[in-house]
């Protein structure tokens, strides 16, 4: 319950955003980060915008999730 | 990186050493608990630290009495459900909300929007929002409160009982048999509080209180940055997650949180009542009070026999010494709430630790 991911804004309407993490769409609302504008990075919960990132913070992220998702491409599959 | 991890080698050795005994951190949040497993750091981390997994998975903390109030309200047809998913499968007396699911009208959302959209798109049907969660979900709820008085919602029903994260911790250190010595204090919530929030706990119980992100390595620096203030004997606050974590925290979540909740004593599973720890609804907002509207009533319950997963949360018994762990209680029909939500001590426990526990 408590995992965030970081996502830019593409789209931004009122308190709505839509915001790309990986090439996924997410749909944010941005209440509770009242400054933030097209182009920033946030740390979406559960559907909320909770703070603004720097952009190597995101990245960094991304980038573990990327490396998570090559290796579920490998044969290395770890198992239970 | 293998200089880090020297390093944090080298300060749980000393603090060890200055302590006289095995060192106990406490982990409060239950993701952290998932990534310390997923990670390998519990076998790799040496004999004298200990981590124990805290009161930090709003599913496990959500005392039976509350889960229960939700069931009754499962058997209507005028009504829908909203809960985030974790929470669906925790057993009540009779049965979970994913047993009564096949009526149709428990719908799992990834947002607290979502239940307001419920709202919106259902002006027929009562939309029941199971509002549980630290201070992380607790703004969300908020907004959505403040949207649905805004634009004249009347269907839209708040089951509050969101939960306050410091109060918890105090009440843990004033346990006298507590075994903590310090905590790695929880990464999102404290997105929204701030870094400052834990200072009562330094200056009233003279423990470490660190924040950390959910990456091994910010875990594995916070343990070292732990071990390094009780070695010194100098308590502080401090945080390896300075990307999102500030002092002063979300200003804005806090502002909205305050102006929307009133703070009330309590119930928390295994912890009991705890004064001033819960969030509940203002006076403005009665009309999407469920338990004001609905007359939903939560009366707080014995948990189940045989299940210790008070204990757990408190940190005094490891979930593998539970005589329901791994037997009766499995991830597949848990028991208590520890072993439902993926991100409970009990299922952390059952996934990683299971096999190794049988060898010894």
């Amino acid at each position: 319950m408590c995992l965030a991911v970081p996502a830019k804004i593409i789209e931004l309407a009122g308190s709505e955003a839509i915001a790309d993490c990986i090439g996924n769409r997410i749909q944010a609302n941005v209440s509770l980060v009242p400054d933030v504008k097209l182009g920033d990075y946030i740390l979406i919960h559960a559907g909320f915008a909770i703070t603004v990132l720097d952009e190597d913070e995101a990245k960094k992220t991304w980038k573990l999730l990327e490396d998570l998702d090559n290796f579920n491409k490998t044969n290395n599959k770890v198992s239970g | 990186m293998l200089e880090r991890i020297n390093r944090a080698y080298k300060e749980i050795a000393r603090a060890s050493q200055v302590l006289g005994r095995t060192i106990n951190i406490m982990e409060v949040c239950g993701t952290h608990t998932v990534s310390i497993f997923r990670a390998g750091l519990r076998d790799a981390l040496p004999d004298c630290l200990k981590l124990l997994s805290g009161p930090g998975c709003p599913v496990c903390i959500t005392d039976q009495g509350y889960i229960d109030a939700v069931l009754k309200f499962a058997d209507r047809d005028d009504s829908i459900i909203a809960t985030y998913g974790d929470m669906i499968r925790v057993p009540g007396r009779d049965g979970s909300l994913e047993q009564k699911a096949d009526r149709g009208n428990i719908k799992i959302i990834l947002s607290a929007q979502d239940a307001l959209n419920l709202a919106k798109n259902h002006p027929d049907k009562k939309i029941l929002f199971v509002a549980v969660g630290f201070e992380t979900t607790a703004g969300a709820t908020a907004v959505i409160a403040n949207e649905a008085l805004e634009k004249g919602i009347k269907n839209l029903f708040i089951f509050s009982n969101h939960k306050l994260v410091i109060p918890a911790m105090e009440a843990l250190l004033g346990e006298k048999n507590h075994r903590i010595d310090a905590f790695l204090c929880p990464g999102h919530v404290s997105v929204i509080i701030g870094e400052n929030a834990y200072l009562p706990i330094v200056e009233k119980f003279k423990k470490p209180c660190v924040v950390a992100g959910f990456e091994p390595m910010q875990i594995i620096v916070a343990i070292a940055d732990i071990c390094r203030q009780l070695a010194d004997g100098k308590p502080q606050t401090g945080s390896v997650y300075q990307a999102a974590v500030t002092p002063q925290g979300n200003e804005t979540a806090q502002k909205i949180i305050n102006e929307s909740f009133d703070i009330v004593d309590g119930y928390w599973r295994g912890l009991g009542k705890i004064s001033k720890s819960t969030l509940k609804l203002k006076e403005k907002f009665s009309f999407l009070d469920a338990e004001k509207q609905l007359g939903i009533e939560f009366i707080p319950e014995e948990d189940l026999t045989g299940c210790r997963c008070g204990e757990v949360l408190c940190g005094l018994i490891d979930p593998c010494d539970c005589g329901l762990f791994g037997q009766s209680c499995t991830p597949d029909s848990p028991v208590g709430p520890c072993m439902v939500s993926s991100e409970g001590a009990c299922a952390a426990w059952h996934k990683y630790a299971r096999r190794k526990r049988r060898k010894q």
